[in-house]
C-alpha cells in the first residue's frame, strides 16, 4: 500500500478502471457463451430449478408481507383523504413499478447470486476453473452463460409472481382486515395500471436479473483479482459478500435511473 | 517427434509489488524438456514454479521472451489454436480441481463428452480401462468429497490421461499425502508414462522421492533457473544457493540416499 | 426419478411464473385477448383541448366508451383529437364532443353528447361539433376584471 494519499487515491483510481474493463469482458464472453456449442440445455434447466423455482418459496413469503404492509399503509394515508377507493390503485402500482423488481432482484442477490459467486470463487480457487480452460472447455459456456440465461429467465418470473402474491396481499390487508369494498379495489387498480407500467415493471426485472447475474458470478470468477479479498476460503467469503452488496446498491442505483429514464 | 518438447527463450515474467515497482519471477530464462522424458521443476515456494506451468498452459502470459510448444510458437496464440494446443497437455494441478457437483466417472468422462465425438459406450469402455489401471475400479459414483486425497490425486491423474496427451503436467503430485501414498502416486506415474510415452513435466519441492523418475532437474531461484541432469550434479554445485537448497529441503533422506546408491 | 424430479419442479415454477404474467397482462393491461378489433377510430377538431392527454377517456353520460389515442394539429391549425370508441356504439354525425373535466383540477375528459342525425359515423368519421376547453384564466379574468357584461 502506498503511503502517499494521491498516489493511493491514483491506485484506486486504476483499479476500478481495471475491475470495470475485466466486468465488461466477462459480460461479453458470458454472451458469446451462449451460442458456443454444445449447449448446456440440462445445465441452464439446473440453474432455473435453483434461481428460479428454489427462490418461489422467499419471493412469495416476501410478497405476502410487503404486499399487506402497503394495503395497511397505504389505507391509513388514503383514509385522510377519504381516497381509501383508491387502495387497488396505490397498491398495484408501488408494486409493479417498484417494489416488484427491486425486492425481487434483492432476494435472488441474497439467495442464488451469493451461493453462485461462491461457487465460482471456489472453482476458481480450487483451480477447477483453470482446469476446464486445459482441457480446452470454455468455462463460460460451460459454467456461467447457463446461469446468465437461467437468471435472465427466472427474474422476470418470479417478479411476476411477486406483483400478483403482492396484490393479493394487498387485498387481504386491505379489504378483508380493514373493510375497503372489493370492487373498487380491483376496479381502481384495473383503471391505473397501465401498459406502459407493466412495461417498465418487465424491462427493470431484465435489467435486474442481469446485473445480479453478472456481478455476482464475475465476482466469483475474478476472486483472485479482488483488492483486499486476500486468500483461500477467506477470501471466497470477502468476495461473496461483496458481491451481495455491490449487486444489491447497483439494483438500488438502476432503479432510480431506469425510472428517471423510462418513467 | 524430434526437439524439444518444450523450449522456454528469454522469457520475462513480472509481477507489480502493491508496494509499488515490480517483482522479478522469471527473470529472461531459457530452458528445453525434452520429448519423452520426465523433466522436475524445483523450488522454494513463491520462486514461480506454478509461474512457470501457467505459461506453458497459457493461463499467463509472458511478459517478454517466446516459448515454443513442439517448435510452434504458443506464446501469443488465441483463439480455437488454443485450445487445440491445449487438449495436448494433459495437466493434474495440486489440489486434483476435481469437479465437486459431478461423479468420479463424470469428472473423468469430462473431457472425452466435451471435446469428442465419441458415443457414451466407448466413452464409458475407456473411462473402465483407465479406472481400472489406476485401481479406481468401484469408486466410480462417489463424487470428490467421499475420496482420500490419494484417490483424488488419481481420479486427476486418469482425467488427464482421457485426451491421450502428448505432454502431461503435474503440479505438486504429493502435497498432502503420506509417504505410502507419495510412493503409490509415483508408481502410476512411471507406470502410464511407460505404457503412454508422454513427456513429463514435475513441479515439485519434494526432489529426494522423485530423483527415480527424474531425467533432468530444473532449480528455480530468485528468477534464474539451472539445469542439472543428475542428483550428483546438484549436490556437488558450488552456487551458495543451491547449497542453501539443498540442505534445506533435501537434508538427510538425501544423504542416506547417495550413500545407498 | 431425480431427473423426473428436476423437470417437474421447472415446470411448476414456468407455470407459476407465466399464470401470474398473465394475470398482470391481462387482467391488468390493456391488452384484451381479442386484439383492438372491437373498436373504431374517430376524429374531432377542437379550437383548444388544453389538458387533454394520450389516454384520456371518452364518456357518453358518464359511461367510459373509449379512449383518446392522438392529439396532434390539423392542417388549418385546429387541435384534431383521435379517438377509440366501441364497435357497438353508433355515433350520428352530428353528435357533439366537448372537453370536460373530472372536479375543478382533474383529469379531462372527451364527453361526447349523441345527436338525431341518420347518418352514423364509420371508421375515421370526423366529429365537426365541438366545444373546447373551458378556459378557467380568461374566465376568472373577466370576473376579476370586470369585462363580462
Amino acid at each position: 500500500m502506498q503511503n502517499n494519499p494521491i498516489a493511493r487515491l491514483g491506485d484506486t483510481g486504476v483499479y476500478v478502471l481495471q475491475d470495470l474493463g475485466r466486468m465488461t469482458f466477462f459480460l461479453l464472453k458470458a454472451f458469446r457463451g451462449v451460442f458456443r456449442r454444445p449447449f448446456r440445455f440440462r445445465e441452464v434447466l439446473r440453474q432455473v430449478h435453483f434461481i428460479g423455482a428454489g427462490s418461489l418459496t422467499v419471493i412469495i413469503c416476501t410478497a405476502a408481507t410487503t404486499g399487506m404492509v402497503l394495503g395497511l399503509q397505504g389505507f391509513y394515508s388514503l383514509n385522510k383523504f377519504g381516497a381509501e377507493g383508491w387502495l387497488g390503485s396505490a397498491v398495484s402500482l408501488s408494486l409493479i413499478m417498484e417494489l416488484g423488481p427491486v425486492l425481487t432482484a434483492l432476494m435472488v442477490a441474497g439467495r442464488a447470486g451469493s451461493a453462485m459467486c461462491a461457487e465460482l470463487g471456489i472453482m476458481r480457487i480450487s483451480d477447477q476453473i483453470d482446469a476446464l480452460d486445459c482441457m480446452a472447455i470454455d468455462p463460460f459456456r460451460y459454467l456461467i452463460s447457463p446461469k446468465f440465461l437461467a437468471a435472465l429467465f427466472s427474474v422476470p418470473l418470479l417478479t411476476a409472481v411477486f406483483d400478483v402474491v403482492g396484490i393479493a396481499g394487498g387485498y387481504v390487508a386491505g379489504v378483508t382486515l380493514m373493510g375497503v369494498s372489493p370492487g373498487s379495489y380491483i376496479e381502481s387498480m384495473q383503471a391505473s395500471v397501465t401498459n406502459h407500467d407493466l412495461r417498465l415493471g418487465i424491462i427493470k426485472s431484465f435489467v435486474f436479473g442481469l446485473l445480479v447475474v453478472w456481478i455476482c458470478t464475475g465476482r466469483g470468477y475474478f476472486v483472485w483479482e479482488i483488492r483486499g479479498a486476500g486468500f483461500g476460503a477467506e477470501s471466497v467469503s470477502r468476495v461473496t459478500t461483496q458481491a451481495v452488496v455491490m449487486s444489491s446498491i447497483t439494483v438500488l442505483v438502476f432503479d432510480y435511473l431506469l425510472t428517471a429514464v423510462l418513467l | 517427434m524430434n526437439g524439444p518438447a518444450i523450449e522456454f527463450r528469454e522469457v520475462l515474467k513480472v509481477f507489480p509489488k502493491r508496494s509499488g515497482g515490480v517483482q522479478t519471477v522469471l527473470d529472461k530464462v531459457s530452458f528445453s524438456i525434452p520429448t519423452g522424458k520426465t523433466t522436475v521443476i524445483a523450488g522454494g515456494s513463491g520462486q514461480g514454479k506454478s509461474v512457470t506451468l501457467k505459461l506453458i498452459l497459457c493461463l499467463m502470459r509472458a511478459d517478454a521472451g517466446r516459448i515454443f510448444v513442439h517448435g510452434q510458437d504458443v506464446t501469443d496464440i488465441e483463439g480455437k489454436a488454443l485450445e487445440d494446443l491445449r487438449t495436448r497437455f494433459g495437466v493434474l494441478f495440486q489440489g486434483a480441481a476435481l469437479f465437486d457437483s459431478l461423479t468420479v466417472y463424470e469428472n473423468v468422462s469430462l473431457p472425452l463428452r466435451e471435446r469428442t465425438k465419441k458415443t457414451e459406450k466407448e466413452i464409458g469402455d475407456q473411462v473402465g480401462v483407465t479406472l481400472e489401471r489406476l485401481g479406481l475400479t468401484g469408486h466410480e459414483g462417489k463424487y470428490p468429497a467421499q475420496l482420500s486425497g490419494g484417490m483424488r490425486k488419481r481420479v486427476g491423474l486418469a482425467r488427464a490421461l482421457q485426451l491421450k496427451p502428448e505432454i502431461l503436467l503435474f503440479d505438486e503430485p504429493t502435497t498432502g499425502l503420506d509417504p505410502v501414498m507419495t510412493q503409490d502416486i509415483y508408481r502410476l506415474f512411471a507406470e502410464t508414462q511407460a505404457q503412454e510415452g508422454f513427456s513429463s513435466i514435475i513441479v515439485s519441492h519434494d526432489i529426494p522421492k522423485i530423483f527415480s523418475l527424474a531425467d533432468q532437474v530444473i532449480i528455480l531461484n530468485e528468477g534464474k533457473m539451472d539445469v542439472f541432469t543428475s542428483p550428483e550434479e546438484i549436490q556437488l554445485s558450488r552456487q551458495e544457493h543451491i547449497r542453501e537448497f539443498v540442505r534445506t529441503t533435501m537434508g538427510e533422506i538425501y544423504q542416506s540416499h547417495l550413500v545407498e546408491r | 426419478m431425480k431427473k423426473n424430479t428436476l423437470e417437474l419442479v421447472v415446470g411448476l415454477f414456468m407455470v407459476a411464473g407465466l399464470l401470474a404474467f398473465g394475470y398482470l397482462a391481462l387482467k391488468l393491461g390493456e391488452v384484451s385477448l381479442w386484439g383492438d378489433s372491437r373498436r373504431y377510430t374517430l376524429t374531432a377538431e377542437f379550437d383548444n383541448v388544453s389538458g387533454v392527454k394520450k389516454g384520456a377517456s371518452v364518456q357518453i353520460s358518464g359511461v367510459v366508451v373509449g379512449e383518446v389515442i392522438g392529439v396532434d394539429l390539423s392542417e388549418d391549425h385546429l387541435a384534431l383529437v383521435t379517438l377509440r370508441i366501441d364497435k357497438r356504439l353508433q355515433v350520428p354525425a352530428d353528435s357533439i364532443a366537448s372537453v370536460k373535466s373530472q372536479g375543478i383540477v382533474g383529469d379531462k375528459y372527451i364527453q361526447l353528447s349523441l345527436g338525431g342525425d341518420d347518418e352514423i359515423l364509420s371508421e375515421g368519421g370526423l366529429l365537426t361539433e365541438t366545444e373546447s376547453a373551458i378556459d378557467i384564466e380568461s374566465l376568472i379574468s373577466k370576473f376579476a376584471f370586470g369585462s363580462a357584461k
